[in-house]
C-alpha cells in the first residue's frame, strides 16, 4: 500500500482538483481529505456516509464564578492571553494546558473535553473517502489529520487498496506536517507566480527535512513563462522530478460546479492528468 | 482600527486585496500574518530588517535534581514529556511552552530555555509600515509567531492583517480582536464552502465582516445567492481576467495598471469603515 500526499505551500493552486482527478483515474484508491479546515473533496465526490465518530481535539478551561474569588493568579500564569481582565476565558485562545486549573487556590477552574469534529467514513463512486467535519474555529487540526489518515490506512488494509490519495492543506505548519509524515510521495502542485515559487521552496524544504520524496506538477503553467522557467531550473538544481504541467483552464471550475472531477467532463485537461497519473505510478514502482 | 483579510480557501486573493487596499490607502500598517507562507512583501517590496526572534519556553530538566516522579509528564496534556526509567524525555516540537511542568515539579528540577521558532521582520516604504512573521521550517505551531507579530500593532493606526488560509487556530489568532474582516472568496462551490466555515467562526467571535468576490464571472451564482440570503454585504467584485492574473504572478499591484481597480479598492475601504461597529 502506497500513500501519496498532495501539498502546495501556497493555497488555491489546485490540490483538491488534482486529487479528485487522480481518484477518478486510479479507481479503487482510498481517498483521505486532510485539508480539514477547508475540506472540499466531498463537493466533488458526493459521498454516502457509512460511519461517524466524534474526535476529542482539546481541552478548554472554564471558571466557576461562585468559587472564584478574583485573585487573578490564573490570568497571571496563562501564557496564551486566554484570560482577560475580568477573568473570563476566551475559548479561541485557550490551549487547554491546564495551568490555570493547577494554580487556582479556590479550585474554581475545571478542564473540559472539546469535540474537534466528526470523523467520517464514506462510500464514493471512486472508492472509500476518509474525512472530517470540523467544528468551526477548533484547534487540533493536526489531531484530525492524523485520525483521517489512520482511518484511511485501516480501510485500505481491509479492502486491499493499493493506493491512498491524501489531499493535504496549504502552508507548512502542523496539519501539513501531520499530512506528510511517513508518506511515500509528496506531490507539490505549484503555479508559476512569484508567491507560488516562494511557497514551493519552503514546503519542499519541509518535505526534505522530513525525508519524504517529492515530485512536482505545475498548474496554470502558461500564466508566466519566465517564472515557469525559474521553477524548472529550481527543480533541476534540487533533482526534483516534474511530473507534468497543466495550462490555465476554466474546465476545473466547470467540472467542480457540476460536482465532477475534470477527467469526467469533455476537456483537453484529461490528457494532461492521465500523463501525470501514469508518471506517479511509475515513480511509486521504481 | 484593525482590519483582517481572510478567506478560508487558499488562493482566493487575500494578499492581492491586502496589497492593493494598502497601496490605495497609502498611510497604513500592514501585517503579513500568513507566517507559514509569507508572500505579502513579494508585492510591497519593503526593505526589511529583522526586529526580533520568536521563541517558546521549553523545559530543561536538571537531571541532578530530578527524582523521576513523573508529575511533569502526567501534567502535560500534549504528551510532550515522557518519563523513562533513567530520564524524562522532551519532544520539543510538541511542547507549546505553557510552563505547567515547571509549576508542578516538586523538586524544582525544571528550568526553561528559549527555543527559536521564527522571526519578526519589518520596514517602511512610501508611508506603508510593513511587518511580517516568518515561521521556521519544520516548526508546527504558527500562532505564537502571529501573536508576537500582532504585538507591533499601534493604536490609532489603520492596520491591515493578511490572514493565513483555513478556519482553525492560525486564522483565529489573526482575526481575534480585529474590528472587521474582509473575506475574499471566489464564486465557486469550493469558495462558498470555505467561506461559510470562516463566517461561522466570525459570527461566534462577533466580528463584523463583508465579502470581496474575486475572479468574478467564473463558477456559479451560489456565493452571491447565499450572501444575499444571509444579508452579508458584498464589498466589491474583482473580475476574472488573465491580465490581472499575469500582473499578480509578477508581483505587480493591479491598481497600478487598472484605474478602475483603484476606485474599486477605495469603495471597498469606505464600505469597511461603515461596517465597523462603533
Amino acid at each position: 500500500m502506497k500513500e501519496i500526499t498532495i501539498i502546495s505551500g501556497k493555497g488555491g493552486t489546485g490540490k483538491t482538483s488534482f486529487i479528485a482527478a487522480f481518484a477518478a483515474l486510479s479507481k479503487g484508491s482510498v481517498i483521505a481529505d486532510c485539508d480539514v479546515d477547508a475540506s472540499n473533496l466531498h463537493i466533488i465526490l458526493d459521498p454516502e456516509d457509512v460511519k461517524e465518530e466524534p474526535i476529542i481535539g482539546s481541552f478548554k478551561a472554564s471558571i466557576d464564578s461562585k468559587r472564584c474569588d478574583l485573585c487573578g493568579l490564573c490570568r497571571e500564569k496563562c501564557r496564551f492571553s486566554a484570560i482577560d481582565e475580568e477573568l473570563r476565558i476566551h475559548n479561541e485562545l485557550c490551549e487547554g494546558c491546564g495551568v490555570c486549573e493547577f494554580v487556582c487556590p479556590q479550585e474554581a477552574i475545571s478542564m473540559n473535553e472539546c469535540e474537534a469534529g466528526t470523523l467520517i467514513l464514506s462510500n464514493t463512486r471512486f472508492g472509500w473517502l476518509s474525512h472530517v467535519k470540523m467544528k468551526s474555529g477548533e484547534e487540533g487540526s493536526g489531531k484530525l489529520v492524523t485520525a483521517v489518515r489512520k482511518q484511511a490506512r485501516a480501510v485500505a488494509g481491509e479492502s486491499g487498496a493499493e493506493t491512498i490519495l491524501v489531499d493535504g492543506p496549504p502552508g507548512i505548519g502542523c496539519p501539513v506536517i501531520a499530512s506528510i509524515t511517513g508518506s511515500d510521495l509528496a506531490i507539490i502542485v505549484c503555479e508559476p507566480t512569484l508567491s507560488g515559487m516562494h511557497d514551493l521552496k519552503r514546503v519542499n524544504k519541509l518535505a526534505s527535512q522530513m525525508k519524504v520524496p517529492v515530485a512536482i506538477c505545475i498548474n496554470k503553467s502558461d500564466i508566466n513563462e519566465e517564472i515557469k522557467r525559474q521553477i524548472e531550473a529550481y527543480c533541476k538544481d534540487m533533482a526534483i522530478p516534474i511530473l507534468g504541467e497543466v495550462p490555465y483552464n476554466l474546465d476545473f471550475v466547470t467540472s467542480m460546479v457540476s460536482g465532477k472531477s475534470v477527467v469526467e467532463i469533455d476537456s483537453p485537461i484529461k490528457g494532461h492528468m492521465k500523463g501525470i497519473w501514469s508518471g506517479i505510478i511509475d515513480m511509486l514502482h521504481t | 482600527m484593525k482590519i483582517a483579510i481572510a478567506s478560508g480557501k487558499g488562493g482566493t486573493g487575500k494578499t492581492t486585496v491586502t496589497v492593493n487596499l494598502a497601496l490605495s490607502l497609502g498611510d497604513c500598517t500592514v501585517l503579513d500574518c500568513d507566517v507559514e507562507e509569507p508572500d505579502t512583501n513579494l508585492y510591497l517590496k519593503v526593505p526589511l530588517k529583522k526586529l526580533e526572534d520568536v521563541y517558546l519556553l521549553n523545559p530543561k530538566i536538571d537531571k541532578e535534581k530530578c527524582e523521576l516522579c513523573g508529575k511533569c509528564a502526567d501534567f502535560c496534556r500534549y504528551n510532550a514529556l515522557a518519563r523513562l526509567p533513567s530520564e524524562v524525555l522532551l519532544f520539543q516540537g510538541i511542547c507549546n511552552g505553557c510552563g505547567g511542568c515547571k509549576l508542578v515539579c516538586p523538586f524544582d528540577a525544571i528550568d526553561e530555555a528559549k527555543r527559536n521558532i521564527g522571526v519578526i521582520e519589518g520596514g517602511e516604504k512610501d508611508g506603508i509600515r510593513f511587518l511580517r512573521g516568518v515561521l521556521s521550517i519544520g516548526e508546527a505551531r504558527s500562532p505564537p509567531v502571529i501573536g508576537k507579530l500582532k504585538e507591533n500593532i499601534r493604536d490609532g493606526d489603520v492596520t491591515l492583517l493578511d490572514s493565513p488560509p483555513g478556519s482553525s487556530c492560525p486564522f483565529v489568532k489573526t482575526v481575534s480582536d480585529c474590528d472587521y474582516a474582509i473575506l475574499v472568496t471566489e464564486p465557486t462551490p469550493f469558495g462558498l464552502h470555505d467561506l461559510k466555515m470562516v463566517m461561522d467562526v466570525l459570527d461566534d467571535m462577533k466580528i463584523p465582516y463583508g465579502v470581496v468576490i474575486n475572479k468574478h464571472g467564473i463558477g456559479d451564482e451560489s456565493v452571491e445567492n447565499y450572501l444575499s440570503e444571509k444579508g452579508v454585504e458584498i464589498l466589491g467584485r474583482i473580475p476574472n481576467s488573465i491580465k490581472l492574473a499575469k500582473l499578480g504572478s509578477e508581483g505587480r499591484p493591479i491598481i497600478d495598471d487598472e484605474p478602475e481597480m483603484l476606485k474599486l479598492f477605495k469603495d471597498i475601504y469606505e464600505k469597511v469603515i461603515r461596517g465597523v461597529r462603533p
